[in-house]
């Protein structure tokens, strides 16, 4: 367990790693990140997984479970949204060289 | 077997940040969605050997059963329709998060006060994602009505937010299964009724919005459940999606309150001035000399060239202008299409290199030298009032300078306005030629007509 001022660290840093990442981006990949950034908190998943897992009654459990298929809905799908489209930039690259 | 875990999420966050940063350079992108995606797998491995879980046999259902739905609809979906793909994956994503509070509220186990705080707050933010998201895939999946408006409307929508608030308040201070739900309800009402005033060319912003208030909820959830990888990957997602939001604003010379408070086009009187000139259609033959004849042409694609899919032939067309000596270049307006870089992505679909793909910056002064401008599909962005009309409501908006070209051609299904409801100006212009058809359909008649010069 993470408590008080630590995870505020965490917060802090973190925000600050985003916002660096993501400040010199060309616009050509605007829409590619935002598709990525849009996968990565996709590990909303193993937090569903963790609460159905601990899951205990039946109104627990069909809650965890929508949680759980939702969040695979985001990892996966959005990993294959962003796989499709940056897919392309390397054919494109691949078909001009 | 703990400590395995702990490391395994550690390396997990790490791949995250390292893949979103191979994410943002052309050259590396496609390593980093490799990198993002193996942390993700890790991470996902290792939760299911988590001390004290059950329930696996509903757990692994729920995730082949989403997940093979989730992978074949993004599979088989076109490519114009990524960003409201986008849109409904990260609603997902908060609405999962909104979940994870639920399941974490209810549960007999006191959490401590800030736990608390977080869960409401990830639960709120994660339930305005998730609505606000379904209503912005319906709208761009063409399910629903562009915008929507009622009387009073500001005023009803803050009355619910509030109503949320407090009822949020009310769950931490006095928690109740009846309070709850009432709480969750108000917040999804507030995420609907957020989006259906929003529109047009202010879409693509607002779904950056979604995404990174999910990525905020889910780093929430993540503290609330005391799992660094999510409160890391959540933040930097937050942060990431924050700027990206303000940068897309930006480049549409609009601040996010104006997106999220003003109605687009319907200020009165911005309909009222009247336009010069007329509409001079072309032929595509013709049209086809002109370019063919042209020692540069400068090609700008707007939300119609995805539309009518024709990347691929305005590509080829472009190559016949090149085989004959024409200078020709792509300028991409910051939001041309509905997403920032969406005409990117369509182009590099269809095979043009990069070097001849241009932001506004970059080839803004080139238009006064360019023999043709080649307009497809776009509308708003190419309008001159933005630099003329104070009363406009695109004033303002960093425009493509595609009147100062010798000669403008359009290519545009029918007459009607732009996204934004203006009369675009360059239309009625001397040297603007409109050639009235399918994108597809017309580069195919330019190719032809090229062909036969």
């Amino acid at each position: 367990m993470i408590e008080g001022f630590v995870a505020l660290y965490i917060f802090m840093l973190a925000a600050f790693v985003g916002y660096e990442v993501i400040s010199k981006v060309p616009v050509i990949l605007h829409t590619p990140l935002m598709s990525g950034s849009n996968f990565v908190h996709g590990i909303v998943l193993i937090g569903a997984m963790v609460a159905l897992g601990h899951a205990e009654t039946g109104l627990e459990r069909l809650i965890g479970f929508i949680a759980v298929l939702l969040g695979a809905g985001n990892a996966i799908g959005g990993w294959v949204v962003t796989e499709r489209m940056l897919e392309m930039f390397k054919e494109s690259k691949r078909g001009n060289q | 077997m703990n400590t395995v875990i702990q490391l395994a999420y550690f390396i997990a966050a790490v791949l995250f940040i390292v893949g979103l940063k191979r994410m943002s350079s052309p050259r590396t992108a496609r390593q980093g969605i490799v990198w993002a995606g193996a942390g993700m797998a890790l991470a996902v491995l290792v939760t299911f050997f988590y001390t004290g879980l059950s329930n696996y046999f509903l757990m692994i259902i729920a995730i082949v059963v989403a997940g093979g739905a989730a992978w074949w609809w993004a599979r088989h979906v076109a490519m114009t329709d990524m960003p409201q793909m986008i849109a409904i994956y990260n609603g997902m994503g908060g609405g999962s998060a909104a979940t994870i509070a639920a399941v974490e509220l209810i549960k007999d186990e006191p959490l401590n006060f800030s736990a608390i705080v977080l869960a409401v707050l990830g639960a709120l933010i994660g339930s305005i994602a998730f609505s606000g998201s379904a209503i912005a895939f319906a709208k761009l999946q063409g399910l629903m009505d562009k915008t929507f408006y009622f009387p009073y409307q500001q005023l009803t929508n803050l009355a619910v937010f509030a109503l949320a608030i407090l009822c949020g308040i009310a769950v931490i201070v006095e928690p109740s299964g009846g309070l709850l739900f009432l709480f969750f309800c108000l917040s999804l009402a507030f995420g609907v009724l957020m989006t259906l005033p929003i529109g047009g060319a202010d879409m693509p912003v607002v779904i950056s919005l979604y995404n990174a208030l999910t990525g905020l909820a889910v780093g929430f959830e993540g503290f609330v459940l005391g799992n660094p990888a999510m409160m890391i990957a959540g933040i930097v997602v937050g942060a990431a999606g924050t700027l990206l939001t303000q940068l897309m604003a930006k480049a549409m010379n609009r601040s996010l309150a104006k997106v999220l408070f003003s109605q687009f086009g319907v200020q009165p009187g911005a309909a009222a001035e009247r336009v010069e000139g007329s509409l001079k259609p072309i032929d595509a033959n013709d049209a086809a000399s002109l370019l063919a004849y042209a020692n540069k042409v400068i090609v700008v694609p707007g939300y119609g060239m995805a539309v009518a899919q024709a990347q691929h032939k305005v590509w080829e067309f472009c190559r016949l202008l090149q085989e004959r000596g024409v200078d020709v270049k792509f300028a991409i307006h910051p939001v041309a299409g509905r997403m920032p870089g969406h005409m990117n992505v369509l182009l590099a679909e269809a095979g043009v290199p990069y070097d001849l793909i241009h932001d506004l910056d970059e080839i803004n002064e080139e238009f006064a030298t360019a023999d043709v401008a080649l307009v497809i599909g776009a509308n708003d962005v190419v309008n001159p009032i933005a630099r003329k009309d104070a009363n406009s409501p695109i004033y303002g908006m960093p425009i493509l300078n595609v009147d100062q070209a010798r000669n403008a051609i359009v290519i545009k299904r029918g007459q009607g306005a732009g996204f934004s409801g203006v009369e675009n100006h360059l239309f009625y212009a001397d040297n603007t030629r409109m050639l009235y058809g399918d994108g597809q359909k017309m580069a195919s008649a330019l190719i032809a007509g090229v062909k036969a010069v």
